[in-house]
């Protein structure tokens, strides 16, 4: 638990999340071979948070 | 009360009614759609089709008018409606046939042929597989146009929950760490974690699937704004014209417009009559090479009594949103990594439909109504509510 949090460190790792995601949605638009690849770990980065977070602190 | 606490309420009631609302139908979405990003593949695995002569690269393609005579043949009675080029098999091209020229084409056959030799190879029943069930149901719930348009509203629905949450999510996280998953409470408090976790890791992935997924559902509306805007401007001077008594070689309207719009691909051909058409034209539909080019189609309006070029334009913006809101929602315009992602983030999208249910109902129970659990977050975390 931490003190009261701010709406600007609320929002400051979502909203990065967010625009990383955006260039992931239009690189692979945009073009192939690494432009893909850009697509790929962007768009994998919020499922790989996602298994971080909840891993991380699972009951043992 | 203070007016942010009002206003917190408020947005905590829009998420909890758009999401209620929706909810039930973007499960249906989310579960038929996972099978639908690997169509391509569930189809080689069920379904063998007749595989077009190995060519040698460089073998030039067969005359069309060939291949669609050779077409025709199989299907006595019924006229063409479509030639279509298979984007992931360049070995082979479709012709689309119907019993009339004016019968919806919703109910054609398929004639698969062979590009090279301009060969029959076979005319699969695709009604019966289990990725046209799906997409029916992820399309329409086979209720057509009104059910399209139907799931189209509940995808609004859909992008106001996640705008409406991305608003509550704040209050919820005030005294929590980004990415806080209380793994040793229980589970109501769980699976808010996961809820807001998954909810805020996804905004803009969910967000762009649901609208272009709502924009797809006016394809059909899209398709007749343009047959009454560009195309019926293009064609104006042939308004009055009787219907051509015998259409001009085919091979022949395709290599005018290959001329036409140099460095473009033909990607169908629809032949006059037909809803992309003209009654006195082909139009032939050419496509470009990047992935994002080769989504937007380019007409060029062949006169199909003469053979010439009556016209050839790009498409207005409106068809350019909906071509270039296709492979955002299918997420086909990556690779088979793409896919997989877009899989993952699917099931990631079903996880938060499921755990905001599960909330909703816990909180009924529980007495403590969603709107005041968000307007005051440490409600939750009431120990009269959670033991």
């Amino acid at each position: 638990m931490v003190a009261h949090r701010s709406l600007t460190q609320i929002f400051v790792a979502p909203l990065v999340i967010a625009i990383v995601s955006t260039v992931g949605l239009i690189s692979a638009l945009v073009g192939d071979g690494w432009w893909d690849a850009v697509s790929w770990a962007a768009l994998g980065l919020p499922v790989l948070l996602y298994l971080v977070f909840i891993w991380r602190r699972r009951p043992n | 009360m203070t007016a942010t606490t009002k206003s917190l309420r408020r947005w905590g009631a829009v998420h909890k009614w758009t999401s209620l609302i929706c909810t039930l139908f973007m499960l249906l979405l989310c579960i038929t759609g996972l099978p639908l990003i690997f169509h391509d593949e569930i189809d080689d695995l069920l379904h063998s089709s007749v595989k077009p002569a190995e060519m040698p690269a460089g073998t030039p393609p067969a005359n069309l008018d060939h291949l669609l005579a050779n077409a025709l043949a199989q299907a006595p009675g019924k006229v063409p409606h479509f030639l279509i080029w298979d984007r992931d098999e360049p070995g082979a091209i479709w012709v689309s046939v119907g019993p009339t020229i004016d019968a919806d084409p919703v109910n054609n056959l398929l004639i698969r042929m062979d590009t090279h030799s301009g060969a029959y190879l076979d005319s699969p029943d695709v009604t019966g597989r289990f990725t046209y069930i799906m997409l029916k149901l992820h399309t329409d719930m086979f209720a057509g146009l009104p059910g399209k348009l139907f799931l189209g509203l509940m995808g609004i629905l859909f992008c106001v929950a996640i705008v409406s949450g991305i608003v509550v999510y704040a209050p919820s996280m005030r005294k929590l760490r980004f990415g806080a998953y209380r793994a040793q409470r229980t589970r109501v408090v769980r699976w808010l974690d996961v809820h807001n976790l998954a909810g805020i890791l996804l905004v803009a992935w969910t967000l762009v699937v649901g609208f272009t997924g709502v924009i797809n559902t006016w394809a059909d509306l899209v398709l007749k704004m343009w047959q009454f805007g560009q195309l019926a401007e293009m064609t104006a001077q042939y308004k009055d014209r009787p219907v051509p008594s015998k259409l001009t070689s085919l091979n022949g309207a395709v290599e005018v417009a290959r001329h036409t719009v140099p460095g473009m691909t033909p990607s169908f051909v629809a032949f006059p009559g037909t809803l992309f058409s003209s009654k006195s034209h082909y139009a032939v539909f050419l496509h470009g090479d990047t992935p994002l080019t080769s989504r937007l189609l380019k007409p060029a309006l062949i006169d199909a009594e003469t053979g010439t070029l009556t016209d050839s334009r790009d498409m207005p913006w409106y068809v350019s949103t909906l071509y270039i809101s296709q492979p955002l929602h299918f997420g086909d315009y990556g690779g088979m990594p793409l896919k997989i992602v877009w899989a993952l983030l699917d099931i990631l999208t079903i996880f938060i439909l499921v755990t905001g249910v599960y909330l909703w109902m816990r909180r009924r129970k529980a007495g403590v109504s969603q709107e005041r659990a968000i307007a005051n977050a440490g409600a939750i975390d009431k120990p009269a509510f959670t033991a």
